[in-house]
Formats: C-alpha cells, sequence, structure tokens
C-alpha cells in the first residue's frame, strides 16, 4: 500500500461527504408498453414492421442497382444529383437504419427496463496474490540462475539491443541520402539554365516580349519540361514553375544587382512559396502583391519578390531573363537560390531581403 | 421509499448454459455445449451477459466512434478491391469526359473510376469519406465528455492513455488516407507535408528523403502511405481498440451521480438483452446515418479537383477538419525564420506544425496525473463529476477548446474572409491576439458560470424550486413560493466531494530534521490551492434543516399547502 | 429526369443549349454589333447616345470626357470589352463606393451598354467586345474541354476555386464567384483584368483556350455530382456539415436511445 505523505489543509468547518443521504435507486415505473395491452401490441407491430420493411428497401436498393442506368440525373434546385448514386445510397442506408431503429425500439418498449444494480469489484489484486506473484518471481528467478550469474542478463540485453539494430540500418535505404552533392542535383537544381525558353504552362507555347501586356500574368514552364514525364516531370515541375508579369517599369524597384533580371518591366519570379511549396500566383494587379493561397503568404513583386505578410520566411526567388534574337523571353540561368520551402541546410544568406543592393 | 429494484445477486445469472442446460430452447442447447466443451464459454458469458451498462445519451459519443471505425473497415475492403495505389503515369480515357486525355498517376484513375464506373463506388467511397470525419469527431467529442466529467481519473488514467494513442492514431490514418487519391487537394497536402518534414532542424531534409525516396514527389509515397493507411495504423488502431474497450469492461462504466448509484456499484442495463439491442441497433443507426450522408452530400469531389499537379492549386484547399488547427497555426503564426551561417530553422513551419501537435497530445497525456498530483487525490472515482463541481479542470478545457477552436477559425480565414465580408489580414492579425487572450477569457468566465451554478444547487437545496406561483403576504408584499426538491435531486445536487488544497509540508519534521522529497512544495501548494480554492461550500445538513424550518413558518403563515409540505416531512424522515 | 445515355452525348445535351442560348445573344450582339473591329468606331448614333448616357451617369466619377478622377480611374483607352464586362455584369455603376464592385442585376439595357462601350472606345483604342467565335464554347471535343480544365487550374483556380465558386484575396477583396457568369463576361474579364485581376493575353491564352476555359466552366456546372455539394468550397464545409449532420443527428439518436421514456405513472 501506498504511504500518503500529501497532507491536505485542516477543514475549517468539516462536512459531511453527503448532507443529504442516498435515497436508493428510484422506484421502477412501468411503461405504458406495460401497463396497457394495446400500447404494447402497437410497439410490437411498429418493430415488426420496421424490421419487415428494411428487406423491402434491401431489395428495392438491389433493383436499383440493376435498373437505373448510371447516367440518369436529376435537379434538385441549383444541383445536379446522380439518381444512381442518391436512390441507391438513400434505400440501403434507410435499410441499415431501420434494423437500428427497430432494435432501440424493442429495448426501450419491449424488453424489460428494471433498472439493475452490479456491485464493483476490487479492481487491485488481493494483497495474498501480490505476495504469492512476488514469492513465484523470486522463485522463478532464483531457479533460472540469472540472479547469481549476473552476465546472462547483461548478455541477453546486449545481444536483443545489438539484433534489432540491422533492421533499423535497413531503413536507411528508404531514400538517397541528401548530403550536399545530391542535394546540389536535386532540390538545389531546377530545369532553368541560360537559354531556356520561358513557355506558357499546359500549352507549351514560347512568348514574345512584345506581346505580354501590361498586367498580364503568365504561369510559365521551361520549354525543356515536355520532354520528361511521369515523376521526373512532377519533380521538375514542382521546382521549376514560375509566373510571370509585366508591370508598371517605374512601378518596380529594381536593385543594381538585379539591373538587367527583368525585360522592360517584365519580371519572373518562382511560383513555389517559399513556406511549405504551395503554388503562389494570385497577383493582384494594382497593388502589384502575389498572395499564396494556401496560407497567405503575400510577396512584393514591385520589390524584388520580399514578404510583406504571412508565414514565408524568405523572398520569392526571382529567374533572371532576357529575350533572344526574335524577342522571345529566354533564361539567363539557373535560379541563383534553391527555390521552394526551406530546409535545414540550406543556406539562405544570398536570397534577397529588404534594402540589398 | 424508493429501493434498490434488483442487485446482482438477485439478477438471473445464466448458470443455465452451462450443461446440461435444458434451455433456452433445445436447438441452441447442443451446438453451445460443443463450444463450451472446447472454449468455456459459460464462464465468459456468466461473467459478461449482465453486464450492466449505464444509461446516458454522452455515453454514446464513444460508439459513434467505434462503429464508424466498423464502417470505415467495412467501406475500406470495399475501395481496395479497385484502387490502386500507384504513382504510374497514365493517360485517362475513363467515362469522365471533363478530365479525357490528361496524364494522371493510377492512383488518381483508379480513385475516377470508382467515382464513375464501378456502380455504387462512389457512394462507398463518400461512406468511407464521411466516417472518418465522424470518426475523428466522435472520437474528440467522447474525449471532451470524458475530460469534463473526470472520467479519466484513477483508475481510468492508463484508458486514457490509450485514448490519446487512438485520437493521434485516428489522426494520421486520416490524413494518409486524404493523400491516396493522388487528386490536387490530396497532393497540396502533401506539399504541406512535405514542407513540414523539410522545417524539422537538422534532420528534416534526411526524413524528407526517407519519407519520399527522394525529391518531392516521387512515385514512392502514396504505395507507402497506402501501406499506413491499411494495414500499419488500422492494426495499431484495431489492437488500441480491443485494449480501450477491455478496460471498459474490467473497470466497468462510469456513471453520473443520482439516487443509489455509489462509487461501489453501477446502476443500468444489463448487456443481454437491452444492451445489446441498444449497442447494436446503435451500430446499425450509425452505419445508416453514414450512408444516407453518403448518398446525399457529397464530399471530396476529386474529380473536380483534378489530378495533382504541382503548378496547380485551388482556393479554399484546406485539410480534413482534425488537422484544421494546425493548418490554422501555420496561417497566423509569423515568419520567423533564422538565417544563420549555412543553415535556415523554419521555426514558423516546425513550431506550430511538429510543435504545437506534439504540445497537445503531451498536454492531453500528461493531464490525468499532472491534475492527481495538483490535488493530492489517490481514490478511486467511478461517479463521474458534474462539470459545475470542477470549476477549474471545465475552465482549463473550456480555455482549451477556445484556443483550439480559434486555431481552427484561422484555418478556415479565407473562407471566413469570403462569407463574412471581412479582410484577411484583419482576421489573422485579430487571430494572433486571440489564440492567447481567448482562452483566458474563456478560462475566467467559465470558472465564474461554474460557481454561479454551484450557487444555484445550493440555493435549489435550501429553498426548493421555484414553483412560479406569486404569494401576497398580510402585510403586501409578494413572494414566489418554492417547493421542496425531491429526496433524490437534493441527494444528486449534494452527493459530490469538495477536497481540500494540499498543504506546503513545513521545511522541517517534528525532529527539526529538514525533509527531502516527497514532501508538498510551497508551489504545489499554491497551484493546489488555485485548482480547488474556487468553490462554493455545500450546504450542511443543518443548513438544509434549518432553511426548511424558516420554509415551514414561512408557509404556516400562508395556509401551507398541504400536499407540499407533506412532501418536505417525507424528505426529513428519511434522514437517518 | 432525363437519361444521359450515352454519356459523350448527354453530357453536351446542357451545354449546348447553354452555347445555343449563348449563340443567339451573340447574335444579338452581332447585329447590335455590325462588326467587332469596327466597333471601336461604333456607329456615330451609337457613340452619341453613349455620350449622352456616359455624361448623365458615368462622367461624375470618371470625369467628364472619361479622363478619371480621384475617385475613378480614367477610361481612355480601356476599351469596349472592359465597360461591356463592368456594366453588363452589373458592377458598374457601383452602388456606393467601396474596394470592389459586386455583381449585380445590370442598370442598362444591352443597348445602352453597347452605346456607353462604343463611347468610351472611341476615347481611345482599347480591347474591344469578341465575335461570339472568340468566347463561344460550342462545337469543342472532350479533349479540349479537358484541357481547359488544366488551363482553368493552371491560370484560375487558385484565385476562382477549383470549380469556380471564389475565393478571398487580401484586404477584404475576394474573388468572385465564375458560377452563373455568362461566358462574353469571362472572355472579358480575362482580357482586360478588372479591379486586381490581371490580364491573361491573347498570345499566352489564345481564343482557342480562352474557348476551352469557359467551355470547361459551363460543363463542369453542368456535371452531376453525388449528393448536395455543400457549398463547393472544399474541406471546411465537409468538417462543418460533418459535425453538424452527423454528430448532431447521432447525438439525437443517442438522446432518443438513453432517454427514459414516458411512465405509465
Amino acid at each position: 500500500m501506498s504511504l500518503d505523505t500529501t497532507r491536505h489543509a485542516p477543514d475549517p468547518a468539516p462536512r459531511e461527504v453527503a448532507p443529504i443521504p442516498d435515497p436508493g435507486v428510484e422506484e421502477h415505473l412501468p411503461r405504458y408498453t406495460d401497463t396497457d395491452e394495446r400500447a404494447g401490441r402497437r410497439a410490437y407491430r411498429q418493430i415488426v414492421a420496421l424490421y419487415g420493411l428494411s428487406p423491402l428497401l434491401a431489395i428495392a436498393a438491389i433493383v436499383v442497382y440493376f435498373a437505373v442506368p448510371t447516367t440518369l440525373s436529376f435537379e434538385l434546385g441549383s444541383e445536379t444529383i446522380r439518381v444512381h448514386h442518391a436512390l441507391f445510397g438513400l434505400l440501403v442506408g434507410l435499410a441499415i437504419l431501420c434494423i437500428g431503429v427497430g432494435s432501440v425500439h424493442w429495448a426501450k418498449t419491449v424488453m424489460a427496463d428494471t433498472e439493475v444494480v452490479e456491485e464493483r469489484h476490487e479492481l487491485a489484486s488481493s494483497p495474498q496474490d501480490r505476495e504469492i506473484v512476488a514469492e513465484q518471481f523470486a522463485a522463478g528467478t532464483e531457479e533460472s540462475g540469472i540472479g547469481r550469474r549476473k552476465l546472462l542478463g547483461v548478455s541477453l540485453a546486449g545481444a536483443l539491443g545489438t539484433v534489432a539494430l540491422p533492421p533499423l540500418v535497413m531503413l536507411a535505404d528508404m531514400g538517397p541520402w541528401p548530403i550536399a552533392s545530391t542535394r546540389k542535383e536535386t532540390i538545389e537544381k531546377t530545369l532553368w539554365a541560360e537559354g531556356v525558353y520561358l513557355v506558357t504552362d499546359v500549352t507549351y507555347r514560347r512568348i514574345r516580349a512584345s506581346e505580354v501586356p501590361l498586367n498580364e500574368l503568365v504561369n510559365a514552364q521551361p520549354e525543356n519540361l515536355q520532354d520528361l514525364h511521369g515523376a521526373e516531370f512532377q519533380q521538375a515541375k514542382a521546382k521549376a514553375s514560375i509566373i510571370i508579369v509585366r508591370m508598371d517599369p517605374n512601378r518596380i524597384q529594381v536593385p543594381e544587382s538585379r539591373r538587367d533580371w527583368n525585360v522592360g518591366g517584365i519580371q519572373c519570379y518562382s511560383k513555389i512559396c517559399t513556406h511549405v511549396g504551395c503554388p503562389v500566383n494570385l497577383f493582384e494587379r494594382q497593388t502589384g502583391h502575389l498572395l499564396c493561397p494556401c496560407h497567405q503568404s503575400t510577396f512584393d513583386l514591385g520589390n524584388s519578390g520580399v514578404v510583406i505578410f504571412g508565414p514565408a520566411g524568405r523572398s520569392l526567388p526571382q529567374l533572371p531573363i532576357t529575350t533572344d534574337q526574335d524577342g522571345y523571353l529566354v533564361a539567363r540561368s539557373d535560379f541563383t537560390v534553391p527555390v521552394g520551402p526551406s530546409y535545414f541546410e540550406r543556406d539562405s544568406t544570398g536570397d534577397y531581403e529588404e534594402g540589398d543592393r | 421509499m424508493a429501493k434498490p429494484a434488483a442487485t446482482s445477486a438477485d439478477a438471473p445469472v445464466l448458470d443455465d448454459l452451462r450443461p446440461p442446460a435444458p434451455s433456452p430452447g433445445r436447438g441452441a442447447a447442443k451446438p453451445l455445449r460443443w463450444l463450451d466443451d472446447r472454449l468455456g464459454l459459460a464462464r465468459v458469458g456468466r461473467a459478461g451477459l449482465r453486464k450492466v451498462f449505464p444509461d446516458h445519451w454522452s455515453f454514446l459519443l464513444g460508439e459513434i466512434a467505434l462503429y464508424s471505425f466498423i464502417v470505415l473497415l467495412l467501406t475500406g475492403v470495399f475501395l481496395t478491391i479497385w484502387f490502386k495505389p500507384s504513382m504510374a503515369e497514365v493517360e485517362y480515357q475513363g467515362s469522365y469526359q471533363l478530365l479525357r486525355g490528361i496524364p494522371m498517376s493510377e492512383a488518381y484513375m483508379s480513385t475516377l473510376d470508382i467515382s464513375f464506373d464501378v456502380r455504387g463506388g462512389l457512394l462507398v467511397r463518400q461512406v468511407h469519406h464521411w466516417a472518418a470525419i465522424l470518426f475523428v469527431a466522435a472520437a474528440a467529442v467522447h474525449m471532451l465528455r470524458v475530460f469534463f466529467t473526470g472520467a479519466f481519473r484513477k483508475p481510468r488514467e492508463i484508458n486514457w492513455l490509450i485514448g490519446i494513442g487512438l485520437f493521434s492514431m485516428a489522426t494520421v490514418e486520416g490524413f494518409a488516407g486524404y493523400s491516396l487519391p493522388d487528386d490536387l487537394l490530396s497532393g497540396t497536402g502533401l506539399r504541406f507535408v512535405d514542407g513540414l518534414i523539410r522545417s524539422i532542424p537538422l534532420i528534416g531534409t534526411w526524413a524528407e528523403f526517407f519519407v519520399f525516396g527522394g525529391e518531392f514527389p516521387g512515385t514512392l509515397v502514396i504505395p507507402r502511405l497506402y501501406m499506413v493507411h491499411i494495414l500499419l495504423v488500422p492494426g495499431l488502431l484495431l489492437g488500441l481498440i480491443a485494449a480501450h474497450i477491455g478496460l471498459v469492461t474490467y473497470h466497468k462504466h462510469t456513471q453520473y451521480p443520482g439516487p443509489g448509484r455509489t462509487n461501489g456499484n453501477v446502476v443500468g442495463y444489463p448487456l443481454f438483452p437491452v444492451y445489446m439491442a441498444k449497442a447494436g441497433g446503435f451500430f446499425f443507426i450509425v452505419f445508416g446515418v453514414t450512408v444516407l450522408m453518403g448518398a446525399t452530400m457529397q464530399i471530396n469531389p476529386v474529380w473536380m479537383y483534378g489530378p495533382y499537379n504541382p503548378s496547380q492549386v485551388t482556393a479554399g484547399s484546406q485539410p480534413d477538419w482534425y488537422m484544421g488547427w494546425v493548418e490554422g497555426a501555420i496561417r497566423i503564426i509569423p515568419n520567423w525564420e533564422w538565417h544563420v551561417g549555412g543553415t535556415t530553422w523554419s521555426w514558423q513551419i516546425f513550431l506550430p506544425g511538429v510543435g504545437l501537435m506534439g504540445l497537445l497530445f503531451t498536454g492531453l497525456a500528461l493531464y490525468p496525473f499532472v491534475e492527481a498530483w495538483i490535488t493530492g487525490d489517490r481514490r478511486e472515482h467511478h461517479i463521474l463529476d458534474r462539470p459545475r463541481n470542477a470549476p477549474t479542470r471545465t475552465a482549463l478545457g473550456v480555455a482549451g477548446i477556445t484556443c483550439y477552436g480559434l486555431f481552427w477559425l484561422a484555418g478556415g480565414n479565407d473562407i471566413l474572409a469570403t462569407h463574412f465580408h471581412l479582410s484577411l489580414n484583419a482576421i489573422t492579425v485579430f487571430m494572433r491576439v486571440a489564440v492567447f487572450v481567448g482562452p483566458v477569457l474563456a478560462f475566467l468566465a467559465t470558472r465564474r458560470i461554474c460557481l454561479s451554478l454551484q450557487r444555484r444547487d445550493a440555493e435549489r437545496v435550501l429553498h426548493g424550486a421555484e414553483s412560479g406561483v406569486i404569494v401576497r403576504d398580510p402585510q403586501g408584499g409578494y413572494s414566489e413560493a418554492h417547493e421542496p426538491i425531491s429526496q433524490e435531486e437534493g441527494f444528486t445536487l449534494t452527493q459530490h466531494d469538495q477536497p481540500l488544497p494540499l498543504e506546503e509540508s513545513p521545511a522541517t519534521d517534528e525532529r527539526g530534521v529538514r525533509r527531502r522529497g516527497a514532501g508538498v512544495t510551497g508551489f504545489r501548494a499554491r497551484l493546489s490551492r488555485w485548482f480547488l480554492g474556487t468553490r462554493i461550500p455545500k450546504p450542511t445538513r443543518g443548513e438544509i434543516e434549518a432553511a426548511h424550518e424558516h420554509a415551514g413558518q414561512i408557509e404556516a403563515a400562508h395556509e401551507p399547502d398541504a400536499a407540499a409540505s407533506d412532501h418536505r416531512d417525507d424528505a426529513v424522515d428519511a434522514r437517518p | 429526369m432525363k437519361n444521359r445515355r450515352p454519356r459523350r452525348r448527354s453530357a453536351l445535351i446542357r451545354p449546348l443549349a447553354i452555347v445555343l442560348a449563348l449563340f443567339v445573344l451573340g447574335l444579338t450582339y452581332a447585329a447590335l454589333q455590325p462588326a467587332t473591329q469596327s466597333m471601336a468606331d461604333g456607329s456615330k448614333d451609337q457613340i452619341a447616345a453613349g455620350k449622352a448616357l456616359f455624361t448623365q451617369n458615368c462622367s461624375s466619377c470618371h470625369g467628364l470626357n472619361g479622363e478619371g478622377t480621384s475617385q475613378a480611374p480614367s477610361l481612355i483607352g480601356v476599351g469596349s470589352a472592359a465597360v461591356d464586362f463592368q456594366v453588363g455584369t452589373g458592377r458598374m455603376p457601383m452602388a456606393n463606393q467601396g474596394q470592389q464592385a459586386p455583381r449585380k442585376a445590370g442598370t442598362y439595357t444591352s443597348d445602352e451598354t453597347a452605346q456607353l462601350a462604343a463611347y468610351v472606345a472611341s476615347l481611345g483604342t482599347g480591347t474591344s467586345t469578341p465575335d461570339s467565335g472568340q468566347y463561344n464554347p460550342a462545337g469543342l471535343t472532350d479533349e479540349e474541354i479537358a484541357r481547359g480544365g488544366e488551363l482553368f487550374r493552371s491560370n484560375c483556380s487558385a484565385c476562382h476555386n477549383f470549380e469556380g465558386a471564389g475565393g478571398a484575396l487580401p484586404e477584404g477583396v475576394s474573388a468572385p464567384s465564375l458560377q452563373g457568369v455568362e461566358a462574353i463576361h469571362i472572355w472579358e474579364a480575362m482580357r482586360t483584368g478588372p479591379g486586381q485581376m490581371p490580364v491573361f493575353g491573347q498570345n499566352t491564352i489564345t481564343d482557342e483556350d480562352a474557348r476551352a476555359i469557359i467551355g470547361y466552366l459551363t460543363s463542369v456546372e453542368a456535371e452531376p455530382s453525388g449528393g448536395l455539394s455543400l457549398g463547393g468550397i472544399g474541406p471546411v464545409s465537409e468538417g462543418f456539415w460533418g459535425f453538424i449532420i452527423g454528430i448532431g443527428g447521432l447525438s439525437l439518436f443517442a438522446v432518443w436511445i438513453a432517454a427514459k421514456g414516458a411512465r405509465a405513472k
């Protein structure tokens, strides 16, 4: 038994636990269905009706399943709903519900409802049991010899612990190791490189700088993306997606180091949020702000993509662009910093910050 | 006066299941005996068949979770028949025209096939998703019921921990399922998780590469999540649920205070037949309701979202409700990110994402032990607290709900902005403050409300219930006549214990030696006073008698109503 | 109820009906404005009528000659498409000064709208109202409509939501719902960029692409759903209704199951 070492403050005015004594369980009162023969019969009929209705609904559901074409639909207010789906579901749902309601109704109206009192048993084992187990344990320990030959236990524990290591080590192949050289080839690299054309997303059309009107937003990709498929495509797109915006050149503050990164007010930014990587393209043409729809980080595209609101910690990477001899937009290089969400080994000192030149 | 209608001693025990049993029913006897010879079923039946369960609607909340889980297993098996957990690229040529010719993953295509080409497939998908929402929701509501009634106290702490384990596993299970269809919303969710994993200091990038098998999104994450969703976590859930219910059976159910309900008994209806019918019926009701929801309420229309594409996103990209509060925290936290040397520490993702969830589950898991430590309470509790009688706990719970709720609202700040015509930025800034201030206000208000309710209980015990009858006395004054309450009600209102706060142990023992360990420190005593100190003392027997005598005098002056005074005499007589 | 089999045909019935209506509408427009390109010129009468309307109703904010004031922007060079969009969707004239004009029932007849458009177009060259061939999604194949969906999700859904239900922007601005918006107005919004919306120009989203996007939106609205769509705003409303109907409804059942019920005495 545990020794109570805690003390409660002395009660200034000791109170009984129950100032009003326990009257005991309420007297059982009969229900209408117990006393009134007709009410009892009615409840009985209702239960049987519910149980009887269920198979009818289930059979109707089977008929609907085979008989109703899946292409039928019906209008409900402004909604168009699939008939097969809704009707089959309603019938099955009601069929199941009938069984439930019927059973509960049975329990409530027909089954005896006299409350029963059950005594609780002691949860803890009896002191004798505890003693016996302690004795048995001591005897077993003694018989096993582990008490005298200490190394038995130690070496077994060591073996068990060590044998768990190989399976753990096997998890090392769950993915490639992101050591510096791997990172350089994966999360720190995109499809962009000098001379890669900027093309529209989905349709892969090159973009002529002169044909981008003021305030235009273009969701774009590198042209070489269309050569990729499957996982490679998805992985590349998750980093290389960009947006192109044309803003009034007088409204953009261009730092010295980025003077030749835009083409007459056409700027290009990563579409992947620096927060957790949602595509960010809610461009407000009047303010020049770009909002991420997932967590509302807001970037100022008139000021090299710095964060002006929300949880993103870094400005949006800008892609240096220029035009080829025909006036089509091309990249000057890859992004100068890794795109997308932060990771521990990321050197974030090179990202643009308010006031950088 | 009322007497227990029946006790276990005279409740029929199904001894007659034992061979040689002439009843029930000749037909069943033989196979039963065959089984009992091999399994000893009668012994189990004897212990369990007439086990008593108390009746209260709030005890059925956990059952909703259990039954939703069964619905999830049934519908989930159905879905695995067609679902292909593969991220291989295919071109869709199925019957939904609006995606024809679009490249997508096999996982997404098979989800479309289930929705359009398997008859009833969409129904099963929707039932599965609704049941998932209900499973976690019912588990959460059930947990709140357990919290507010103090059902987590000794001896049920371990079962509380199992419950917390279930709740956290349910969240993981739900998230994995949300990700499987590989539609735009799933992919956006995975992209978020990728950012979340990356943000873990030191090991983030490694964890990301290990989870995704390389760079996001890769080809492995959906097959891996599929394994997690249909094998690993359901296995854990099943085991934990079995343990959870096993412990409920062993401990027997708690009960609300009331006449005849003591710490040493349980009053209710026997498992067989009443609770088998009620609980079994409730399973069919839960199943039926989820099927009706699946039939009439569209959920996660994956075909609308389109296949996952890393350059696409939709307004209203939110997780399912149980991750909504984390989403909210992520949305409103200021952009705290450290750029130290060649490293980046994304506290604005790590703290709300990993930290807050850890805090919630750790806090919940520790709560029973912390409360027991603060109150010094080591007794077993089988009678539930009425929440008002544990004002500090209740207030803490409401503060927690408020905090959670505000984070939750913040997770839908864009929906709030559009539906209530508010500024997104204003909501965010407001929430940054509100998540700290709101819980404090809620705590203070709740504690006051609890105390008022205690006061009302005391008044009701002393002066009876308001009768609505206005009496004019000979002097011309008006007063409302009060009717004495029944002894049953009086007992229910006064049976609770009002434990006293711990007192600080003296620094030295009686022989003047410095105490070591085991004593009550000043800090613990102060906490105890804070936790237990505020309450309205419940009326004593003397006070009750005095109040009734006073009422009797007044009533005598106003031609006492015979019935009422009879009743009161009755109550007084009943006292030993 | 109507049969939609074969699927291919059935899914086209509704869009086709809408398209037909749009086509008729387009014809009306065409009748009013003989040619889009020349519409910038407009007939002398039209411009004169438009100027009269403008002076009376618009000039107090936009200036007597549409040069703009501190309250409203200049209309010189915005083109007739912007006017048709703003006036045709009822956004202009604004009911009250605010950040964002909501869509409402139009104040002007289509004749008057055309007159205003012609007048503003005469102030300076801009985007003209389109031919029905530029926006009318009739005759698109399934694959083209599906590609329109891809374009929609790449360019539009971030603001306007996956089924065009709309979404939030900073500082109280919102991207409006696209449900029930006429095809011509969607085209005009893309080209002119009303309010905070950026421009989607002809060279990056060609008229073919624009038609595909409009075709997708029209088809997706007509697509039958698996039950009530609960606002079409995703998991927030699903969670909300899950609690209300699911937990709420089942709690009511639980109350019924546990209630003692009426007694005979």
